[in-house]
């Protein structure tokens, strides 16, 4: 239970960045942490219990892991998530570079003019 | 064991992500990012998941290389003026709302440790015998849900194009000279000047 509430703290504290800072760098990092709290809450649900990871080696029978396997589905998941994660990160970061050209400022206020 | 471990891992990623927010300088912003990514890391490689802590890990240095080269070279000064009291306050108070309802539903949830595996388990049972690989994540992510993964590669492959054409160094070459040349279609003057005006 408690290591669901701190997930979601952690969660809690990435979007907090995201509102409330001014720096378009931070937000991103904010967005970045949410993201990882995201994945690892997933990942976290699906944990057994003295667990082995869902890989058959040579000396195991099926019956085996599936008795002590951890659940596969949410790790294949979250393989796709983390890869998505850094195609976001990489276009929100370009943007910004953009923006930095633009403005000379990473300021969220000072870029106020939308176009132009 | 595996319990208390996480435990001081996520008191960790939690530390380590206060610092990130709260911190002046945008370097050491970006570097205690990179902590809670390998503390998550470790996380994943502790929950029976190697294959996640390895895409995690490689991530993890992409993360740090794309945001060390946008703040490096240019602006690393900190933005400390401006205080917008009502985002933070209407935020923090959101926040709160959300943490008491979370702690709510996550009594409602399956305790850790005992997850729910009515679909797994046939993944996990019949996983080697019908796709005849012994890794049953990558029977998921490559047999039983192949279209999850071209998704994902669409994902990727258009956010590549994205941030390439927003950093393109060069606009576009101007239509009216450039593309007539190119074609070897005649421009309006060279017409004007071989078959007369045409309009007339």
């Amino acid at each position: 239970m408690i290591l669901y509430f701190l997930t979601l703290v952690l969660f809690v504290m990435g979007v907090y960045c995201l509102i409330a800072k001014k720096n378009i760098i931070k937000k991103i990092i904010g967005l970045t942490i949410t993201d990882y709290a995201i994945n690892l809450f997933i990942i976290i649900i699906g944990y057994r219990a003295k667990g082995i990871a869902p890989i058959m080696f040579k000396n195991m029978t099926i019956q085996e892991l599936a008795e002590y396997g951890v659940d596969p589905l949410p790790q294949a998941l979250v393989l796709t998530s983390i890869v998505i994660g850094l195609g976001v990160l990489s276009l929100m970061t370009s943007i910004c570079l953009r923006l930095y050209e633009k403005y000379k400022t990473f300021d969220m206020s000072e870029i106020n003019r939308l176009k132009g | 064991m595996v319990e208390t471990f996480l435990f001081v891992l996520l008191i960790f990623m939690i530390v380590g992500s206060i610092i990130a927010i709260e911190t002046k300088n945008l370097l050491s912003s970006v570097i205690s990012c990179g902590i809670v990514g390998a503390a998550v890391s470790i996380a994943f490689l502790m929950l029976g998941a190697p294959d996640i802590a390895i895409t995690q890990v490689v991530v993890e240095i992409l993360i740090l290389v794309i945001l060390i080269r946008a703040t490096i070279t240019i602006d690393n000064t900190a933005i400390e003026a401006h205080w917008d009291t009502f985002a933070v306050v209407s935020s923090l108070i959101f926040f709160g709302l959300f943490l008491v309802f979370a702690f709510l539903a996550v009594q409602e949830l399956p305790p850790f440790g005992q997850p729910l595996m009515r679909v797994s388990k046939e993944y996990l049972q019949t996983g080697l015998q019908k796709t005849g690989a012994a890794n049953v994540v990558a029977a998921i992510i490559l047999d039983f849900r192949g279209y999850d993964t071209l998704g994902e590669a669409t994902v990727i492959f258009v956010s590549i194009l994205g941030s390439f054409v927003i950093l393109r160094r060069r606009g576009r070459k101007r239509r009216t000279e450039a593309d007539t040349e190119k074609v070897g279609i005649l421009s309006e003057a060279e017409i004007r000047e071989d078959y007369g005006d045409l309009r007339e």
